[in-house]
C-alpha cells in the first residue's frame, strides 16, 4: 500500500468505470506526484469527472485500481475523504453564512478545533488581504474574493491534495491569474493540486498535464514535453490534434 | 459529532437569514390559524334576513321571534310582496328571506300542513346552503315545540312545507344533518387540520427545498466529498425542521385552545406521539422529493402538488371524504395526513386513546417506515 508513497500520492492503473454500456472512463492509468500542479484536461464528456468523483470517494470504480493519498479507492473511501480537499465547479461556499461562519462549518466538518479556525481564519484572510470582510455575508462580496475564499476553504485543513473542477470558470484574468498564485503557494506548502480546466493557457502553468479524450489519457507529460512531443506551438495545440484524431 | 454539530448550527442560521423561510415557518400558520378561525367560518354569526309574512298570525310571529333570536340572524328588512325579493338580493340587504303563505297559523292547526318558502341569495352556493340549512333547522325545532303542545288538537303533524331551496316537503328533513355535523363547524374543524397543514408545510415542503437548494448551489457536492456521513448530511438537515415542527405544532395548538376554545380531551402524551410519527412521514416525503430534483423551484412545486394539496383535499381537513367520488376515497387512503387528521380529531375532540385510535397509528407507522427505506435508499442511489 505504501509502495513509492514519498514520491507519489495518487496512483491509477486501468481505472474503469461503466454505466449501462457506456465506457465513461476506459482504463487511465497515471499517478500524480507529492507536491506538484497536475493538469487534467479534456473536453466536456471526455470523462474528466467521472474521473475525479472516483478518485474522491464518491463513485465506486467498474475495475482496475487507484490509491489516493495512500488509501484504496474501493476499500477505504472514508479515509481518502478525510485526507482531501475539494472545490467544485460549482461555487462551494454559502451565500447566506459569513466569510467566517463558511470557514468555520468547513473546518468544523474537517475536524478543527474551534481554536485552530479562529487561528487559521485570520491567518488566512491577513495573507488574502481581505481581513476586513470577515463578517460580511459571502454574497455581498465580489467574484473574485468569492473565489478566492473558496479555494482557502477547501484547503483550511491542510488536506494532501485537493481537488479543482474547473474552479477558475467564469472569472476574469487578472483574478485567474492570482488564483494560479493561491494554488502556487498551496503547492510549496507541500499539498498537491489537481486541477481541471477547460483554460488551455492554463494548462501552460502546471507541473504536468494529462488530457483525456473519450474516456481514454491520450498523453501525459509536462506542457514543454507535450509540445515538442506534437510538434505543437503550446499545450491548446496539442489539444486540439488529440481531439482531432480521436474524432477521425 | 462536533462536526455534526456545526451542521446544524449552519442550518438554523440558514433558516435565521432567510426571510421567506421564517416568514412561511412562523408567519403562515398563525395567519391560517387567525384566518380559518375568524374568516372561514361556516357557522353563522348574526346573518341579514329579510321576512315576507303574508299572514301575520301568532306562529309566524313565534317562528319569526325564534328566529331572530337565535343569535344567526338579524332582521333587515319586513317585505311586503313577492317582487322585492330579488332587489333585496340584489342590493346585499339580505342573503336569505323566509316567506310565510297567507292563513299560515290557521292552514297549520285545520290542514296538518302550511308552505314556508325559504329563498336563499345562492350566488355564494356554499353560504346559500349553510344559510337555507340554518333556517330550516330552527323552522322545524319550532316545529317540534309546537306539536308538543297540540299534540292532542293535531296528530301526525309533519308537514310545514318549504321550498325553493330544494327542501324535502314532509317531515324531518335529513339531508340538513350534513350541515350541521358538529364537526364540520367552528373551530374544532380545522385547528386539527390546520396543525396536519403545518406538519407537512415545514417537515416536508421546508425540508425539500433546504435540500434541494444545496444541490443546486452545488455545495451538496463538496459536502458529499467531505467526511461527513451521507447520514449525518440528511440528520442535520432534517433535524432543524423537525424541532422548528413542534415548536409549531404547540404553538398553534396553545392559540386554539386559548383563542378558539377548542376542546383537548385526550392524553397530550399520546397526542405528541403520534404527532412525530407524522412529523417523520412528512420528513420522509421532504427527504423523497428533495432526492428526485435538481433545484428548489421543482422541489417546491412537486411538495405542493404532491403533499400540500392532498393534505388539504383529499385528508378531509376541509371536504369530507364520506362526501367523495369513490375514486378520490380510496386515494385518500394514501394521504398521511388522512390518517393523522382521524387521530388527532380523536384525541383532541373525543378524547379516545390507543384502544381506538391503534389501526391508523399502525398505518401511519408503516407509512413512516416504507418512505423512510425509500428515501435513504434514494440518497445512496444518487451517492453513485
Amino acid at each position: 500500500m505504501n509502495v513509492n508513497s514519498n514520491a507519489s500520492i495518487i496512483e491509477v492503473q486501468d481505472l474503469t468505470r461503466v454505466f449501462g454500456n457506456f465506457t465513461a472512463v476506459d482504463r487511465i492509468s497515471f499517478e500524480v506526484r507529492r507536491g506538484e500542479i497536475f493538469g487534467f484536461l479534456g473536453a466536456n464528456g471526455a470523462g474528466k469527472t467521472t474521473a475525479i468523483r472516483m478518485l474522491t470517494g464518491l463513485l465506486i470504480p467498474t475495475s482496475g485500481r487507484a490509491e489516493v493519498a495512500g488509501f484504496d479507492v474501493f476499500t477505504h473511501p472514508e479515509s481518502i475523504k478525510k485526507n482531501i480537499g475539494y472545490m467544485s465547479q460549482k461555487f462551494s461556499l454559502f451565500n447566506d453564512l459569513t466569510v467566517f461562519e463558511n470557514l468555520r462549518f468547513y473546518g468544523g466538518i474537517y475536524g478543527l478545533s474551534t481554536r485552530d479556525i479562529r487561528h487559521k481564519t485570520d491567518e488566512l484572510l491577513e495573507r488574502l488581504d481581505l481581513a476586513g470582510v470577515r463578517d460580511r455575508l459571502i454574497r455581498d462580496l465580489p467574484l473574485g474574493w468569492k473565489q478566492k475564499l473558496a479555494f482557502s476553504t477547501a484547503v483550511i485543513h491542510e488536506p494532501a491534495i485537493v481537488f479543482l473542477d474547473e474552479p477558475t470558470g467564469g472569472v476574469d484574468p487578472i483574478t485567474r491569474r492570482q488564483f494560479w498564485d493561491l494554488m502556487y503557494e498551496t503547492a510549496d506548502r507541500g499539498t498537491t493540486v489537481f486541477v481541471t480546466t477547460h483554460y488551455m493557457d492554463e494548462a501552460e502553468y502546471c507541473d504536468r498535464v494529462s488530457i483525456m479524450v473519450d474516456g481514454r489519457i491520450d498523453a501525459l507529460g509536462t506542457p514543454a514535453g507535450l509540445r515538442k512531443t506534437y510538434g505543437a506551438k503550446n499545450v491548446d495545440e496539442v489539444f486540439v490534434k488529440l481531439a482531432r484524431g480521436g474524432s477521425v | 459529532m462536533k462536526a455534526f454539530w456545526g451542521f446544524i448550527k449552519k442550518e438554523f442560521l440558514h433558516i435565521f437569514r432567510d426571510r421567506r423561510t421564517l416568514l412561511i415557518l412562523f408567519g403562515m400558520p398563525l395567519a391560517q390559524l387567525l384566518l380559518f378561525g375568524y374568516a372561514v367560518r361556516n357557522e353563522l354569526n348574526r346573518a341579514d334576513i329579510a321576512i315576507l309574512d303574508h299572514s301575520r298570525d301568532e306562529v309566524t310571529r313565534e317562528i319569526t321571534g325564534k328566529l331572530l333570536s337565535s343569535g344567526h340572524f338579524q332582521l333587515s328588512a319586513w317585505l311586503e310582496s313577492e317582487a322585492e325579493i330579488e332587489e333585496v338580493f340584489q342590493r346585499g340587504i339580505a342573503r336569505n328571506v323566509v316567506v310565510f303563505e297567507s292563513d299560515f297559523g290557521r292552514k297549520l292547526i285545520r290542514e296538518g300542513r302550511a308552505d314556508v318558502l325559504i329563498v336563499t341569495d345562492a350566488s355564494d352556493p356554499n353560504m346559500a346552503q349553510i344559510l337555507e340549512g340554518y333556517t330550516a333547522n330552527i323552522i322545524r325545532e319550532y316545529q317540534q315545540e309546537w306539536q308538543m303542545r297540540n299534540r292532542m288538537a293535531m296528530s301526525g303533524v309533519g308537514g310545514m312545507t318549504s321550498g325553493a331551496g330544494g327542501l324535502a316537503a314532509s317531515g324531518i328533513i335529513p339531508e340538513m344533518r350534513m350541515l350541521f355535523n358538529p364537526e364540520l363547524r367552528s373551530a374544532n374543524l380545522f385547528v386539527p387540520g390546520l396543525i396536519a397543514f403545518i406538519l407537512m408545510l415545514v417537515s416536508a415542503f421546508l425540508t425539500s427545498i433546504a435540500i434541494a437548494r444545496e444541490k443546486e448551489m452545488g455545495t451538496m457536492e463538496v459536502l458529499l466529498v467531505s467526511p461527513l456521513d451521507p447520514r449525518q448530511i440528511i440528520a442535520g438537515k432534517v433535524l432543524p425542521y423537525l424541532v422548528l415542527s413542534i415548536v409549531n405544532v404547540f404553538t398553534v395548538l396553545v392559540v386554539a385552545l386559548v383563542v378558539f376554545q377548542v376542546p383537548f380531551r385526550g392524553s397530550v402524551i399520546l397526542f405528541s406521539l403520534l404527532s412525530l410519527l407524522f412529523i417523520m412521514t412528512a420528513l420522509a416525503l421532504g427527504l423523497r422529493i428533495s432526492n428526485a430534483v435538481r433545484d428548489q423551484q421543482t422541489a417546491m412545486m412537486m411538495s405542493l402538488a404532491g403533499l400540500l394539496l392532498p393534505t388539504i383535499l383529499l385528508s378531509g381537513f376541509i371536504f369530507p371524504i364520506s362526501n367523495m367520488p369513490v375514486i378520490l376515497q380510496y386515494l385518500s387512503h394514501i394521504v398521511p395526513a388522512k390518517w393523522y387528521l382521524i387521530i388527532i380529531r380523536g384525541i383532541m375532540l373525543k378524547g379516545v386513546g390507543l384502544e381506538v385510535l391503534w389501526m391508523e397509528a399502525l398505518i401511519l407507522l408503516g407509512m413512516m417506515s416504507l418512505l423512510f427505506v425509500v428515501s435513504i435508499k434514494s440518497f445512496k442511489i444518487r451517492l453513485e
